[in-house]
């Protein structure tokens, strides 16, 4: 169920496994300690503790190792994050408009629609906007997420890796039907891309012979 | 344990007994006491019974969600519903539950003080905190409807809603100055009442827990009111200050909003690390591991804590050098954690642990603790926040540190001093049963949620996907079961404290102050201050051997 369809996708989920991985080996080790501890020094096995104030050492090693893990840790969600805003210039630039509580996408022709289409493998910019309450832009699979506002547009770009459909879904709280603010962004083939553009754009009157220019 | 032992030394009527205004017994007695115990008994009280109204609103929450669409609530009750119980959880529940409550009984006593050093102003506070919350279930009851913003307030949405945010507002604005004055009262007390004898040092670890937590109850809370009173302002008079429509920014009010709550999620963890820091080493027989380093731990948290508020608005837009520095002191802020956990884990080894019930909510409070610290850790890394900001991963992760963490720390203060505080002692076994039946429901009703949120389950959803159901019904039944385990817990404790067996002044063998006076404390806490020179932690009468390694 962990679908993975973009290219910020991979990076994120091994950010993931790395910090979860490293926390699990940790938390498990508290665990096992502590059981240890209560058992081995129970009052029944154990009726005389032992006086112990502190260790300098200790204390200076369970500072530093968890500084040195923690400072990999955001090293890599930075690493991760910086791609995240790294926007190729030949981005293919979709308007992303939210109001309560529907999203509406408008291509570089003027074609508006409810829901994204976009070609596999090409690098996608939408600029988003709210006209009412705050929104947030999320697809899960493409693990990007960034909230929606009236008063500046925020952008984020992806690039798809596997044709299918995926969910597009409101991630800030914005009132009634919040939960059923939901999209979808379908991946297509280039040529399927291009001929549901042609066709759509010519059925709204639109101009569709901008294709080639906005994806280069 | 001695449970029907005697008192130790003759007996005087206690606090409960004698009152300390004209009026003998009665109500009136109590409501217009300023003994710093019996406001301490009031809060209890009247912080339980908005903690059972809110326990029920997250049970009705969990229930609706246990199937996609409409189950037993309408989208617009649910709304109401999860702000009401975010508001009443934080405002009347774990904000004041450890200070307000447990601090306003023991830290005089503790410092060998006989009072706070504002009696009347602290008397004060629980009615701002009464008003404040009557404030909150007016909102429900007037037309309208209660809130529908979530407990955050979120402007515009909040500034264009219909329903009743305004008392709302007034409510959080009221409950703010409440926890503003008694941190204020904590701080004044614990510089000048401290008995001659108690030097800095030698103070128990809570007091230094409620000492850090004063000092952001005092700078942080007043952000919060400001910032609440401007949206009021905004909604009544026009005025645009957060709302795009009148030329306002949405993040500027973000900012305000958790520069007080980021803060504030401290001032409800701290208390709690300091009830662990005093029930580990009396259950354990051992005087506490690293003392300076968990005291200095908590300031630490104090400070780096007020600086990473914007680590809640990694997806809001900001930039790249605003993600970059919040990011990293995120990751500072958690490394004082790490160092309470591992001192206390070492304060075990080689005690002479005795499993009663605060030590068992202690156990489940490190772990449980643990997974919200390092769940905050996957949080915190930015690219993988883009991803979680917002979901149900990230409502698992507050409610492992604020329920699983503090809400257990409640549980476990509970079982350790209501027996000092009434006199009576709970059925032990009883306790024990419910601390599991407590520990596997919590656990059963949020570690779904992480999943699911990894998934991509966004919070703050009436309705979702089918692919999410799975997840929810096991959440749902995990809160069947942490209501189960709550109920028996809270009655036991309630017969214990009525008609439970009368306890010794010292049950568990504590040696911090508390644990030197009468069974319950007498008005004015001491007839005589018992010799502090041991320090806080001093069980030498058990040892034989002495270590101190350097």
């Amino acid at each position: 169920m962990f679908t993975s369809a973009s290219n910020f996708s991979n990076n994120v989920d091994a950010v993931f496994l790395y910090i979860a991985g490293l926390s699990f080996i940790v938390l498990i080790g508290i665990i096992v300690a502590m059981i240890y501890f209560v058992i081995r020094y129970s009052r029944k096995r154990n009726p005389v503790p032992t006086h112990i104030e502190e260790n300098l050492t200790l204390e200076i090693l369970w500072t530093t190792i968890p500084l040195v893990l923690f400072i990999s840790m955001f090293y890599f969600g930075w690493v991760g994050y910086k791609d995240m805003r790294a926007i190729p210039s030949d981005a293919m630039q979709i308007k992303v408009t939210a109001r309560m509580w529907q999203w509406t996408f408008e291509y570089p022709n003027g074609l508006k629609t409810d829901t994204l289409y976009v070609p596999v493998g090409a690098a996608v910019r939408a600029e988003l906007h709210s006209v009412d309450v705050n929104h947030a832009f999320y697809i899960p699979a493409f693990r990007i997420k960034k909230d929606v506002y009236a008063n500046k547009n925020n952008d984020i770009w992806f690039r798809s890796e596997k044709i299918g459909r995926y969910d597009i879904a409101c991630a800030e709280y914005c009132g009634l039907k919040h939960s059923g603010m939901y999209s979808a962004v379908y991946i297509m083939k280039q040529e399927d891309f291009d001929s549901w553009y042609k066709t759509t754009s010519a059925k709204a009157g639109l101009q569709p012979a901008l294709t080639a220019q906005i994806l280069k | 344990m001695a449970k029907t032992a005697m008192p130790e030394e003759k007996v005087e009527p206690s606090y409960l007994e004698v009152s300390t205004n004209k009026y003998k017994k009665g109500i009136l007695s109590w409501i217009l006491s300023v003994d710093h115990k019996r406001i301490g008994i009031m809060y209890l009280f009247s912080m339980m019974a908005f903690f059972t109204v809110a326990v029920f609103f997250g049970f009705l929450i969990r229930l609706e969600l246990i199937a996609p669409g409409r189950t037993i609530i309408d989208a617009q009750t649910y709304n109401q519903l999860f702000t009401l119980h975010g508001i009443i959880m934080i405002f009347l529940f774990i904000i004041p539950g450890l200070p307000a409550v447990f601090g306003n009984f023991f830290l005089p006593i503790m410092i060998g003080a006989k009072d706070v050093i504002f009696p009347r102003l602290n008397l004060m506070s629980w009615y701002m905190f009464v008003f404040g919350g009557l404030f909150a279930v007016a909102s429900m009851l007037l037309p309208g409807g209660s809130a529908d913003t979530g407990w955050m307030f979120y402007v515009p949405y909040s500034v264009r809603t219909n329903t009743n945010v305004l008392p709302a507002l007034i409510a959080a604005f009221i409950l703010g100055f409440s926890s503003i004055l008694t941190g204020l009262n904590f701080i004044t007390t614990i510089h000048r009442m401290r008995h001659p004898d108690m030097s800095w040092f030698k103070m128990p670890l809570f007091v230094w827990s409620l000492y850090a937590t004063a000092w952001i109850q005092v700078l942080a809370t007043p952000i919060i009111g400001i910032t609440l009173a401007l949206v009021g302002i905004e909604r009544v008079l026009g005025v645009g200050i957060f709302d795009p429509a009148l030329g306002g920014d949405p993040v500027l009010y973000q900012h305000l909003f958790w520069i007080y709550s980021h803060p504030a999620v401290y001032i409800m963890i701290l208390p709690a690390m300091g009830v662990v820091s005093e029930i580990i080493p009396v259950f354990s027989r051992r005087s506490i591991f690293g003392y300076k380093f968990i005291a200095f731990s908590s300031l630490a948290i104090a400070f780096f804590g007020s600086l990473v508020w914007a680590h809640h608005m990694f997806t809001a837009g900001m930039s790249d050098t605003a993600q970059f520095v919040f990011s990293f002191i995120t990751y500072v802020v958690s490394i004082p954690s790490a160092i309470k956990v591992f001192n206390w884990l070492s304060t075990m080894y080689k005690g002479s642990i005795k499993l009663d019930p605060p030590f068992l909510y202690v156990m489940s409070f490190i772990v449980q603790f643990s997974i919200g610290g390092f769940t905050g850790l996957m949080l915190g890394a930015l690219s993988l926040n883009i991803h979680l900001q917002d979901t149900s991963f990230v409502v698992a992760h507050f409610h492992y540190v604020m329920f699983g963490g503090t809400g257990f720390g409640i549980f476990a203060a509970m079982h350790y001093w209501l027996p000092k505080m009434f006199g009576r002692m709970y059925n032990l076994k009883v306790a024990t049963w419910a601390w599991g039946i407590v520990t596997v429901g919590y656990n059963a009703l949020y570690m779904p949620m992480f999943i699911m949120g990894y998934l991509g389950m966004p919070r703050r959803y009436y309705d979702y996907l089918p692919q999410f159901q799975p997840y929810h019904v096991a959440s749902t039944i995990g809160s069947w079961i942490l209501i189960i385990g709550l109920i028996i817990m809270f009655t036991n404790l309630w017969i214990g404290m009525r008609k439970g067996p009368k306890t010794s002044m010292n049950p568990w063998g504590g040696e911090t102050l508390e644990w030197k006076i009468q069974t319950p404390p007498i008005l004015e806490n001491f007839r005589e201050v018992p010799d502090i020179h041991a320090g806080p932690y001093d069980y030498s009468k058990y040892e034989t051997k002495k270590e101190t390694t350097k």
